[in-house]
């Protein structure tokens, strides 16, 4: 599928938009602010998520739908690529090493896999004592996995991927939540090399700037397989 | 200081694991200079509480660890703190090295020829120790890697410093909580040795005074006051 490429000047990284039709996507729904979403990618098929109005963090994690022990692996992902980022052209890797998804579009051009996801007990920590009553990803997490009916639990929440959030670090290893380098419309698109299990939360954190304080819809797509 | 409580020599390319209390501290020591030492941390008496890489980078905003940081679980609470340091970073997102990796870059050995100089990597290493709990791959979550330094330019290239850490050094870890440790002394995926070459580490146990209230570690940030408060709920 051909590809155009441009350079976005503000931001050190080659933006790849997709040809996609989005009339032509056997799924298109919208995900509310603050929600969970589970759903199958299955190989070959081209998903695709949308940041509708701008700078909303899309917490991530993939399973192997034949075997959940094999999952999504930050670690594995960085160092193979030997890049803390992610962008068109990295490959998703499990903690068996093997590929669950390529990005094959991005015109956002910088995804996080340090940050993790918020919670409850991390609230409290990270902004004060009377924050716990907040919504977070990780409630969305939990909540989705125990309606699902699936056998997924606590135990499998490793790191995940915070798709249009921006978490630079400075070379002396300072880590900063910076504003974001996303804005509406803007999309990262990936072609799933296995089954896949996705499981999203749609961020709910409304104490620091990884959704400009005012959380927003994301959307989802599917194409394919082709 | 006093005298350990008790000492092991980890040989390198070992694999330990053992719970260290509330109160106690253990010094970890890179005898030859150049170790790596992948740690995991579970709260012994409910494993699925455990280390959160996240959580404890986000709280402290670091993507390092060196002394006054501290682990946190993804409870809100403080697994332990590092409350001496003599080697300035150690990694905190590059994993382990696991069996693929070992066998192309070193060659592939086994027991049968080797006995136990056989090829160790983190991965397997990691597996055998939880797996004495009943824990297994969905509990092998991001790793401490003691003693290894890897930066990251601006664009998140990754840059793994060499003989970062010097014979002799050290970096002393105090127990918060009941807590389950799991080591592995192979060698730091990213070390471009061409050789398999990992290192042996000293690992001694030390009773602690009770954390004071301007201790390093609680004060270093108000997200690691709050942290020792929920940590304290737990044993009040």
């Amino acid at each position: 599928m051909p590809e155009l490429a441009y350079k976005d000047e503000s931001f050190a990284t080659t933006l790849i938009e997709s040809r996609r039709d989005p009339t032509d996507a056997s799924l298109n729904e919208l995900i509310p602010a603050g929600e969970p979403w589970m759903g199958v990618v299955c190989r070959g098929q081209t998903f695709r998520i949308v940041d509708v109005e701008g700078n909303q963090a899309v917490d991530t994690l993939f399973f192997n739908a034949a075997n959940s022990e094999e999952r999504y692996s930050a670690p594995d992902t960085v160092r193979s690529q030997g890049r803390l980022y992610l962008t068109t052209g990295t490959q998703l890797l499990s903690n068996d090493g093997n590929v669950m998804f390529t990005i094959t579009a991005d015109t956002c051009g910088r995804h996080d896999t340090l940050g993790g996801a918020c919670s409850a007990e991390s609230n409290t920590v990270r902004y004060a004592l009377d924050k716990r009553h907040m919504h977070s990803c990780r409630d969305n997490f939990l909540l989705a996995l125990a309606r699902s009916g699936s056998a997924l639990t606590k135990r499998d929440l490793p790191s995940n991927i915070n798709f249009f959030m921006n978490v630079p670090v400075t070379p002396a290893g300072k880590l900063t939540f910076a504003d974001g380098v996303s804005a509406a419309g803007r999309y990262v698109e990936m072609r799933a090399e296995m089954d896949v299990i996705v499981l999203i939360s749609n961020c709910p954190q409304l104490n620091n700037p990884c959704n400009a304080y005012n959380p927003t819809p994301v959307r989802v797509m599917l194409w394919g397989p082709d | 200081m006093s005298a350990a409580i008790w000492e092991e020599h980890l040989h390198e390319g070992a694999h330990w694991s053992g719970v260290l209390r509330r109160g106690v501290k253990l010094r970890l020591t890179d005898l030859e200079g150049g170790a790596n030492v992948a740690a995991l941390f579970y709260h012994y008496e409910e494993k699925l509480e455990r280390y959160n890489m996240a959580d404890t980078l986000k709280a402290q905003h670091t993507a390092f660890l060196t002394k006054g940081n501290v682990c946190y679980s993804d409870m809100g609470r403080i697994l332990c703190s590092i409350t001496e340091d003599t080697c300035g970073w150690h990694d905190t997102f590059c994993g382990v090295s696991n069996a693929a990796m070992v066998d192309a870059r070193f060659g592939k050995t086994r027991f049968q020829e080797q006995r136990n100089d056989y090829y160790k990597n983190g991965y397997d290493s990691l597996l055998n120790e939880l797996g004495k709990y009943g824990l297994g791959k969905r509990d092998l979550v991001s790793n401490v890697n003691f003693f290894s330094k890897v930066s990251t330019d601006d664009a998140g290239d990754l840059r793994f410093h060499v003989n970062h850490s010097k014979e002799g050094s050290y970096v002393e870890l105090r127990f918060e909580m009941n807590t389950l440790v799991v080591l592995s002394t192979c060698q730091h995926p990213l070390d471009p040795s061409l050789d398999y070459q990992p290192r042996p580490v000293r690992i001694s146990a030390f009773a602690s005074a009770p954390v004071a209230a301007d201790d390093l570690c609680r004060t270093k940030c108000p997200e690691n006051t709050r942290g020792f408060r929920n940590t304290e709920m737990l044993y009040a």
